[in-house]
């Protein structure tokens, strides 16, 4: 068997570690909050709408609601599943090339492909 | 493998190879499973010219005519060029970076026993009442009606090859990403291991819409669904559009690996650095990216209107630019460089100018009026072939010759692979050049026979006979491997005399753990610059002798691969029999089963000790 080398902390790098645990902890309880905050929002307008109050229109109602789903989704990756954090960089690379191509490929269709 | 020679048993030899993990294996699996395919689909090519021989030929039913053309262009694009192509990358690439295998070698194995099986399945369609008829493109307007199973198999066999396909794919990129030795940084891989990078980071785009296309395809056929069918709501026009955004992506994915050996074969054989590396590298990733962009060019007949049809022109032609690039770099390695023309040398000498006639077709085609007369005639005929093989297939029988003694340890002889070289090279031209001409002279393509007096006899009596040229080649190869594989004379590291990349400071083949430390990269050309410095071994090491983790191998990917293929045939008869669903729901526990045991058993490797690699140093050492 290959060695195992056991690397002790120092002080000062245990206390780092604790620091960044702790602020890591505050952004995480902070998106989550503001998640629910943005369903629940998400929910009310809809709930406007379909009581017929005066200016939520079926023309603001949708794209607002789809510029909520965009921001949770950009939440959910950085914060939920830690893009934020270093060393995912080319992940992060592939997956906004894969969504410019998906995105460009729909954008086709839609502007010359089937209503030119 | 050790280099210790073993006697075994052919029943431990054959459970070796049904087990093995080992990229190098893998990638001769890769290799072999490919290039027996490739023979098939070339003996279907030239049933399809002997039938074409004549005009009013009879030899060859119309039926049978249709199932041959698409079952060439199936096999050769799925499971000749790619597996072969995955067989040099499995055995090579990870040598070039430094790696002492790929990032997952149990998904390796699971990517090629995938392909295997599903490429026996799509050609045991043979005998189970008719191959698929529809074209390699299965547009579903015929395919959908097409009478027997045939293009079941097709859609069955396609999804378990194309699933191994994307499994290699994600595995080359994680292993390129993660796997690479110290001091290699992107800008220092060379430019194999960079066209295998985009070429998978175009297989996990690319092969996803594959994979859709083809279940809506076997759902509509099997399953009673109406995807493609108008009558019933569908649109069959839907099909193209899915079936190009994988299928011109899919044609780079071949390319860009055969631009790659190229790259690597010009410096070697030329002894000067490659000409513009990071404008090659620039060209490489540009194009992958351009390849997402033009598929429509493949239907500027359907009548997608004006607009559509000029902005994928634009687009099309725009990729002759990184490719203009690519071919500058190339001219410009040679230039003045001190020229060895070795076997794989003269492929690629042979591939400039075979290549530039099949993308200057291109662009033309790309022109979307000439496209209106070229389109379904066999002037694309002519324009597919001179791409795939004046390209990839020259590039895949140039790097047969040049990596043989990597992966075999043995020397292809290089008067018989001159030979070959001179019987295809030949053959290839006089097969497809004429066939420019038959297409402007008005013959259609995907026809099974032509009447007389038309003028395309003679054109077509040519194109034949250039055929039997290409299969004279071909079996001149065949001979020359097992001629050199019976005389079995070893060679060393670097039987080329000017390896310039790390594969070339391994021994032919390797040890099975590849390098006894981990090489350190001090620059591009890394073992021409140890050896520019003295140091013989062609690689410095960037750790201390250690012990070393090695994966153990595993029955698990061909039983899960078996249970998939045994579920597909379930899938295709559950209609017509009695067991047909039992078969299907059989074969998926089967996979299942197979699957948790790999998730509950622990399997952590073990470790070649410190000893054993010096013993093998020494041996080495003692060799020389």
């Amino acid at each position: 068997m290959a060695e195992f080398e056991i690397y002790e902390k120092t002080q000062s790098e245990l206390e780092i570690g604790r620091l960044r645990a702790k602020r890591g902890m505050r952004a995480q309880v902070i998106m989550f909050s503001m998640m629910i905050f943005l369903t629940m929002l998400s929910f009310s307008i809809v709930l406007a709408y379909n009581a017929d109050i005066i200016g939520f229109s079926k023309f603001f109602v949708i794209p607002v609601i789809l510029l909520f789903a965009a921001v949770q989704v950009g939440l959910q990756l950085y914060y939920f599943m830690h893009m934020n954090e270093e060393g995912h960089g080319i992940p992060e690379m592939f997956m906004f090339t894969g969504a410019l191509i998906a995105f460009l490929i729909v954008l086709t269709f839609v502007t010359i492909v089937w209503w030119n | 493998m050790s280099s210790v020679a073993q006697k075994k048993g052919f029943g431990a030899w054959l459970w070796d190879w049904m087990t093995t993990v080992d990229h190098k294996k893998i990638g001769i699996l890769y290799f072999l499973g490919g290039a027996f395919f490739f023979v098939l689909g070339g003996i279907e090519a030239m049933m399809i010219r002997i039938q074409l021989l004549n005009p009013e030929s009879t030899l060859i039913s119309a039926g049978l005519f249709n199932q041959l053309i698409t079952m060439h262009g199936t096999t050769m694009i799925f499971l000749a060029a790619m597996p072969i192509l995955f067989g040099f990358m499995n055995a090579i690439m990870p040598l070039q970076i430094g790696a002492r295998d790929v990032a997952f070698p149990f998904i390796n194995s699971l990517g090629f026993w995938m392909f295997m099986f599903g490429g026996i399945f799509l050609n045991i369609s043979w005998l189970a009442g008719g191959a698929p008829d529809a074209g390699w493109t299965s547009y579903t307007s015929l395919a959908i009606t097409s009478p027997g199973h045939g293009v079941d198999f097709y859609s069955i066999g396609l999804q378990l090859a194309g699933a191994g396909t994307l499994m290699s794919g994600i595995n080359f990129l994680v292993t390129i990403i993660n796997m690479r030795a110290p001091g290699m940084t992107y800008m220092r891989m060379p430019l194999f291991t960079w066209t295998t990078f985009i070429a998978s980071a175009m297989i996990l785009f690319a092969f996803p819409p594959l994979t859709v296309g083809l279940f809506f395809l076997t759902f509509d056929r099997l399953f009673g669904a109406n995807f493609f069918d108008h009558t019933m709501g569908g649109n069959t026009i839907i099909w193209e559009h899915i079936f190009w955004i994988f299928g011109h992506p899919e044609v780079y994915i071949l390319i860009l690996p055969a631009f790659g050996i190229f790259s690597e074969i010009f410096p070697t054989f030329a002894k000067k650095r490659l000409f513009g590396y990071t404008s090659m590298v620039f060209a490489t990733v540009l194009i992958g990216f351009l390849g997402f962009m033009v598929w429509a060019h493949h239907m500027f007949t359907v009548g997608l209107g004006s607009t559509a049809n000029a902005i994928f022109a634009v687009a099309t032609m725009a990729i002759a630019v990184p490719t203009g690039v690519k071919i500058f770099n190339w001219l410009l390695t040679i230039w003045g460089g001190s020229i060895k023309v070795t076997t794989p040398m003269l492929y690629a000498i042979a591939f400039i100018p075979s290549f530039v006639m099949g993308g200057v077709t291109g662009v033309m085609q790309g022109a979307a009026p000439l496209d209106y007369q070229l389109h379904d005639s066999y002037f694309i005929v002519a324009h597919f072939h001179y791409v795939i093989v004046g390209g990839v297939v020259l590039g895949i029988l140039a790097a047969t010759h040049y990596w043989w003694p990597k992966m075999f340890g043995t020397m292809l002889n290089e008067k018989l692979g001159k030979v070959t070289f001179w019987f295809f090279f030949i053959g290839f031209h006089m097969t497809f050049l004429i066939q420019h001409w038959l297409g402007f002279w008005g013959m259609p393509r995907r026809v099974f026979t032509y009447m007389d007096g038309q003028g395309w006899n003679l054109a077509n009596y040519i194109s034949t006979v250039g055929a039997f040229l290409m299969a004279i080649g071909v079996i001149v190869l065949v001979i020359n491997a097992i001629m050199t594989t019976v005389k079995n004379e070893p060679v060393a590291n670097d039987p080329w005399g000017d390896g310039r990349t790390l594969e070339w400071a391994t021994q032919s083949p390797p040890l099975y753990y590849n390098f006894p430390q981990t090489p350190l990269v001090r620059g591009l050309d890394t073992v021409w610059i140890e050896k520019q410095e003295g140091n013989k071994s062609g690689f410095t090491p960037a750790v201390p002798l250690q012990d070393i983790h090695m994966p153990h191998g595993s029955i698990i990917p061909f039983l899960m691969s078996f249970g998939l293929f045994i579920a597909g045939f379930g899938a295709m008869y559950r209609l017509e029999t009695a067991w047909g669903l039992p078969l299907l729901i059989f074969g998926l526990l089967w996979t299942f089963v197979a699957m948790s045991v790999r998730s509950v058993k622990d399997d952590l490797g073990y470790y070649v000790p410190k000893e054993e690699i010096l013993e093998d140093m020494k041996r080495e050492g003692g060799q020389k």
